[in-house]
């Protein structure tokens, strides 16, 4: 985080990144500067520059290790990213993990011309309405379902405000917790890797060592990591089938596979990539992609979004003895 | 080898090194990271039966404790008949959580069958401040606040006895509910703070970075993020788990936490409870936990416990309670039953009457 003591090497190595990744997108095809970096690590001058600098800094304390390439911390003790703080997605994922135009709301009935919100969410007006997005699935692709996936997705969406795990305060499952709207918290020592995510409190333990097949399904399913150089390669397997990837009825079945490359593109951004491999949902597998951003702001903390107490009228409010709610 | 690894780190990154058997991290500090399970059969209060004792004599504790397994196994083997009939009409009688219609069988508790061990010792309870093992009395106030809730607390006999008194009822909303019931908290303060051992679902996970201590724990699902060298959230923002700060005395995390919202875990507490919690490993596989509490409107002083939390190999599995929880609907249904049939009842009379 605090680059001080190196600003000088990092600014010029940056720029020299910066220039060299120009020339080289053409001729090697190197799509980014960490790309270049690895490229370069240990293969001449930039690597002992580095070297030195990593030196003189440990001097200052062990635990303001950076890589002076791309100002990224390093755990003390080993040499992984370190990506301890409060991240969060900036994007319409959650809406629909597709490309979408705006629309007046997550539940409609056809109007005279095109669509309305349905009475059940009528009063939320401009609130509720969807702001449009371009996606997130690699090179603009759309899902690609099979025939009867397909179906059901559009089913789900006419049955949104009943099924959608979200609207009932449910774990929200892999990968859609990490582009909810909520920020989430990574604690990351020398060998584990820990998501605390402030919507519904869902959490998930990254395993090094893989324990096996999970005893049994579960909302956040199983989570092993590995480290494959800057990147942490976390398969997620043994989720439920009952949760969604948005609030637009994009489904899968428990046998899902879901790959995630963590890799931080500087301190305070990670590269963010989910595959998704359903062969009883999909015909082939996909990959979303997004930045995910470290939040900046000083003495933020993780706030409680326990929302079960706030569905509880919604769930059990016909059952109270007497109606809180105003006669209409 | 450990140590020599540990020494040679030290060494380079010029950090005293320490002579103890303590896991530390690569810049030294106690590293608390691991699975924890806190069961113990070592009740928070002295029991009645302990007397003045302070502590427990070894052979004493081991021969309880082999008592406990050999009765746990007995029962742990017990075949059920598949085909035995449904509980009596009204209850069984059997005591415990889910009472008189049958409770959970042994299989499903897992609440330790070890007395807790504290510097060579088996205490006769986890509360060493008072001296007696047991907490303060209550304040007037709370007295009085107890006194008024406890009347909303009777055996269930299916009747809706609050219509004959005209008062609210236990189940008139799902507010009226416990915390662990709605799947907010679990129970017996798991997560507290203090964190308690429980009937079951005793497993803590703990993960460490240099600025941070997070505490998972397993029922339900919290997450405890203690901020090490961080300040206090404003005194308005309120936490199920309250606001937890850290800071290292020698080799102990001590731990202070408060802005708790107006029902922590800790059974009774308030917002104004306080928790000063110090977390020191005592060899590689073991944690002393020492906590005290204060919270003026409950207890007429503050009181401390500690206990050991043990290592496990077990690993946290997903406590999903919400997502699962048909419970409140059947509670608050139930009432909602007992309600009519009383309503069926005074019909019957008045008409038998005229």
């Amino acid at each position: 985080m605090r680059l001080k003591t190196v600003k000088p090497f990092t600014t010029s190595i940056q720029s020299l990144c910066v220039s060299l990744t120009m020339l080289t997108l053409i001729v090697v095809g190197l799509s980014g500067c960490a790309t270049l970096q690895e490229y370069f690590q240990g293969v001449g001058a930039v690597g002992e520059v580095a070297q030195a600098v990593e030196e003189a800094t440990q001097v200052k304390g062990k635990s303001e290790e950076l890589d002076v390439n791309s100002g990224i911390k390093r755990i003390p003790g080993t040499n992984h990213p370190d990506l301890n703080g409060i991240w969060q997605a900036i994007n319409t994922a959650n809406y629909n993990v597709e490309r979408h135009l705006a629309a007046p709301a997550l539940l409609t009935v056809e109007g005279p011309r095109g669509p309305v919100p349905h009475f059940k969410v009528v009063a939320m007006g401009a609130v509720g309405s969807v702001p449009g997005g371009l996606g997130v699935i690699k090179d603009g692709q759309m899902i690609p379902y099979k025939p009867e996936a397909a179906e059901q997705r559009e089913e789900n969406r006419a049955n949104w405000a009943d099924r959608d795990p979200e609207v009932k305060c449910y774990l929200p499952g892999v990968p859609r917790a990490n582009y909810m709207p909520f920020p989430f918290q990574i604690v990351q020592g020398e060998d584990s890797f820990f998501i605390a995510y402030e919507y519904a409190g869902a959490v998930r333990d990254v395993f090094f060592d893989d324990p096996g097949e999970a005893p049994i399904d579960s909302w956040m399913g199983q989570s092993v990591g590995k480290w494959e150089g800057d990147t942490l390669v976390v398969t997620v397997t043994a989720q439920v089938d009952t949760t969604w990837f948005d609030r637009s009825g994009n489904h899968h079945s428990a046998a899902m596979v879901v790959t995630e490359r963590w890799t931080p593109k500087g301190p305070n951004h990670i590269h963010y990539e989910a595959t998704i491999d359903d062969p009883e949902t999909f015909t082939e597998p996909w990959t979303i992609e997004m930045p995910l951003y470290r939040r900046m702001e000083e003495n933020l903390i993780l706030m409680d979004f326990k929302c079960v107490q706030f569905v509880e009228e919604l769930l059990y409010g016909q059952w109270r003895r007497e109606s809180v709610q105003p006669e209409e | 080898m450990k140590t020599l690894l540990l020494a040679g780190m030290a060494s380079l990154l010029a950090i005293p090194l320490m002579a103890d058997e303590i896991p530390r991290t690569a810049t030294g500090k106690p590293d608390f990271s691991g699975t924890y399970d806190v069961k113990t059969i070592t009740p928070l209060e002295r029991a009645r039966q302990s007397g003045d004792s302070a502590v427990i004599k070894p052979e004493d504790a081991e021969n309880y404790s082999n008592r406990v397994k050999a009765g746990n196994k007995a029962n742990d083997n017990r075949v059920l008949d598949p085909n035995r009939a449904a509980p009596p009409e009204g209850g069984d009688g059997s005591p415990g959580a889910a009472g008189n219609v049958g409770g959970y069988n042994r299989f499903w508790i897992d609440n330790g069958e070890e007395f807790t061990k504290v510097d060579g010792e088996y205490p006769t309870s986890i509360v060493y401040d008072p001296p007696n093992g047991r907490r303060p009395g209550w304040t007037q106030k709370a007295i009085e606040r107890f006194g008024e809730l406890r009347n909303y607390w009777r055996k269930n006999t299916g009747r809706a006895w609050w219509l004959d008194e005209d008062l609210p009822g236990p189940s008139d909303h799902p507010e009226f509910l416990t915390l662990s019931d709605r799947c907010l908290l679990g129970f017996s303060s798991t997560g507290g703070p203090p964190m308690l051992p429980a009937l079951y679902n005793n497993i803590k996970r703990v993960v460490q970075s240099e600025n941070t201590l997070m505490i998972l724990i397993e029922m339900v699902h919290d997450a405890r993020i203690i901020r090490i060298g961080g300040e206090h959230a404003p005194d308005d923002v309120r936490k199920w788990l309250g606001d937890s700060i850290g800071w290292w005395e020698g080799d102990t995390l001590v731990v202070d936490t408060t802005n708790f919202n107006d029902t922590p875990a800790l059974g009774m507490a308030t917002r104004d409870l306080r928790v000063v919690e110090r977390f020191t490993m005592t060899d590689d596989d073991n944690m002393l936990y020492d906590f005290t509490v204060s919270d003026p409107n409950v207890w007429k002083d503050k009181w401390s416990g500690k206990y050991n939390w043990p290592k496990t190999e077990s690993q946290l599995y997903e406590y999903a309670c919400h997502e699962g929880n048909y419970s409140i609907q059947g509670m608050l249904k139930g009432a909602r039953e007992a309600e009519k049939a009383w309503y069926a009842e005074q019909t019957a009379q008045t008409e038998s009457g005229e």
